[in-house]
């Protein structure tokens, strides 16, 4: 196990007033993604713990380009990781902002 | 010890003990002068369907005769017979009623107490020793869920690997020892003292909770179990009033 | 007078996830998770492994509305270590059903399990004996427990003897009920005995179908969300205490299915027996279809 921590400046904050969702599964090949509001509006912290030890340069440059690109200011992430592929990992961050930014029934 | 020895020692004052096969069932006299019903399954064979539907009905035709007296069941067993014809007929339905009839001896004021004096494995031991309101051991018995061997395979793990993680922890290898910290068994009795007055003694103890949970934590073998648990009631209490 | 909204997500059981299987199951967004992922309450054991861990530990428990009534709800996550039992995931489960006997709340738990999580295989086999107790004890006081079998995992070994307590039992074509799966029989007793590849074999053997044919299960319903929602509604509508006269139906019962079916060598010939006329059609019948030619088939009733 590797357990890897961002800290990032986000351009875009989250949506919505959901405190916190959950998408994926811990199995081969997958990952289960944990959203809470708990950072600074302008920041997004992401926590790893990944099955798969050396990949920490391809972390790196996926949650990069999550930050960048969706409104993930203001979250904090958590991720468990059964050894995704990095295009799933990217699926299910975005199926998690999503998620958060749902309205509440 | 053997089998032979052992009711013996439970019953000086007597027994009429009857064996069919690998199964055992009868009654015996307590110190006190009491009777106290026993079953067990012996010799280390596995438990089947057609044991366990014998068991269960001896354990339902004493629930239905009203005397409340204890129940013991002396327990040597394999696991869960691994055959086609017991899966086609429903095998799990059969051990869930076995436990469940124990477990209905127990709540219609039966004392049951199970005493495992050999082996027992995964569904066997689930339907007969861990039904019991309070379980015990004598030394050299060894309880298992899988054998290290099976588990090397099924977690594709070396078992070399495996036997010194088993030195780490008490929570996935076989043994004795490893039930008792995890609180399943709740005392190992001593073989080389009688062993009715350690069963009558037992008889005196309360009971009529399952404090498997609490035993685990304070032993060290089973530490969130019990917490967790109380967390889960408290937290529905409380979602509840709100 | 609470407002229900019911629910008519179209899902299939099977593919669905627990948290989707619960959103789907009870009225739309009337769900509240105890003890949720948000606590972190991990396996402690699975580190020793260097296995990764999943926040609620395989499985989400809970309260939720079923047709406006008030019930716990438990669900396995059969994609996380095969929906297995270890010290936390059985322990919320033990939980949750103490708490439905001292709150008088009837349970529905959604079953996807392969047994007992061998990395902490003494927990989990002393949950099984700690649920067991619980589900009867709940049921003593007039709790309905009922289950649901229809995941990806099946219900094996421990999860099956859990299943054997409930008060109701609700299956799909592809739940599968047994103690010992496949390659467990096969590993032990040689392909002779069971050939773990011949799926036709393993369906027939220990799937939903022959299950509810026999009398193992006591509804059959669709690979569907809304089915399952439906026959659990069903399933809570009558109150079923577990007393000795119960556990004597169950004897007699259960003897009546070895004198019939004891000599039998294949699942083919139990449902010729029991009436239907083309048994090897039976696989391949869609739902409505199979509850007609399931007619004369073995019933649980109150005998469980």
């Amino acid at each position: 196990m590797e357990k890897l921590s961002f800290r990032l400046s986000a351009p875009k904050r989250a949506g919505g007033t959901r405190t916190q969702a959950i998408v994926g599964v811990v199995a081969s090949g997958n990952l289960e993604v944990l959203l809470e509001r708990a950072s600074p509006a302008d920041t997004c912290t992401i926590d790893i713990a990944t099955a798969a030890n050396g990949f920490g340069a391809v972390w790196d440059a996926v949650v990069r380009d999550f930050v960048a690109r969706r409104s993930a200011g203001g979250l904090r992430i958590s991720i468990n990781d059964g050894g995704a592929r990095p295009d799933t990992v990217a699926l299910r961050l975005a199926q998690g902002v999503r998620k958060i930014e749902e309205p509440e029934r | 010890m053997t089998l032979d020895d052992i009711l013996t020692s439970l019953f000086p004052n007597g027994r009429s003990i009857e064996t069919s096969g690998a199964m055992i069932a009868g009654r015996a006299v307590l110190p006190d002068g009491g009777s106290i019903h026993v079953l067990g399954l012996t010799q280390g064979e596995p438990l089947g369907l057609d044991e366990a539907i014998v068991l269960a009905g001896r354990v339902i035709q004493i629930v239905k005769s009203g005397d409340r007296a204890p129940i013991l069941v002396l327990v040597d067993s394999a696991s869960q017979r691994m055959t086609k014809r017991d899966e086609l007929l429903g095998l799990s339905e059969y051990l869930s009623h076995l436990a469940k009839a124990l477990l209905l001896a127990e709540a219609e004021g039966h004392r049951t107490v199970g005493l495992l004096y050999g082996g027992s494995a995964a569904g066997a031991f689930i339907a007969t020793a861990l039904a019991t309101g309070t379980l015990v051991a004598l030394p050299g018995a060894h309880p298992a869920v899988m054998d290290l061997p099976s588990m090397a395979r099924v977690t594709k793990l070396p078992i070399d690997v495996l036997t010194a993680k088993a030195e780490a922890t008490p929570v996935f290898a076989p043994g004795l020892d490893n039930m008792v910290m995890s609180g399943g068994i709740h005392i190992v009795w001593d073989d080389a003292a009688p062993l009715a007055p350690q069963l009558a003694a037992l008889l005196r103890l309360p009971h009529g909770r399952d404090d498997r949970g609490r035993l685990g934590a304070e032993r060290g073998g089973r530490r969130k179990a019990a917490d967790l648990a109380e967390r889960v009631e408290h937290a529905a209490a409380s979602h509840q009033a709100a | 007078m609470t407002a229900v909204t019911a629910n008519d997500v179209s899902l299939s059981w099977y593919e669905a996830s627990a948290r989707q299987r619960i959103d789907a199951l009870v009225d739309a967004g009337s769900f509240c998770e105890f003890i949720g992922p948000e606590l972190r309450e991990i396996s402690p054991h699975l580190s020793i492994f260097d296995l990764p861990a999943q926040f609620d530990d395989g499985i989400v428990i809970g309260r939720g509305r079923l047709d406006g009534a008030s019930v716990l709800v438990a669900a396995q996550e059969g994609r996380f270590m095969g929906g297995a039992f270890g010290e936390v995931h059985g322990a919320k489960l033990t939980g949750l059903l103490r708490a439905a006997r001292t709150l008088k709340q009837d349970v529905v738990i959604l079953f996807d399990s392969g047994g007992v999580r061998l990395q902490e295989a003494n927990a989990g086999e002393l949950a099984i004996a700690e649920i067991m107790r619980a589900v009867i004890e709940a049921r003593r006081a007039r709790v309905n427990v009922v289950g649901l079998i229809g995941g990806r995992a099946g219900c094996y070994g421990g999860g099956s003897l859990i299943a054997g307590t409930c008060s109701r039992l609700i299956i799909s074509e592809q739940g599968r009920l047994s103690v010992s799966g496949p390659e467990v029989i096969e590993t032990n007793k040689g392909i002779e005995e069971f050939d773990s590849r011949d799926r036709a074999l393993v369906w027939r053997t220990m799937g939903g179908k022959h299950r509810y044919l026999i009398g193992g299960a006591d509804a059959f319903v669709e690979d569907e969300a809304l089915a399952f929602r439906q026959a659990a509604i069903a399933a809570l509508g009558a109150k079923r205490g577990c007393n000795a006269a119960a556990l004597e139906a169950e004897q007699k019962r259960l003897e009546r299915r070895l004198q019939r079916f004891g000599e039998v060598e294949d699942a083919i010939e139990i449902w010729q027996t029991l009436g239907i006329d083309d048994p090897t059609d039976v696989p391949a019948l869609p739902t409505g279809a199979f509850l007609r030619a399931a007619n004369d088939r073995e019933n649980a009733d109150d005998a469980r």
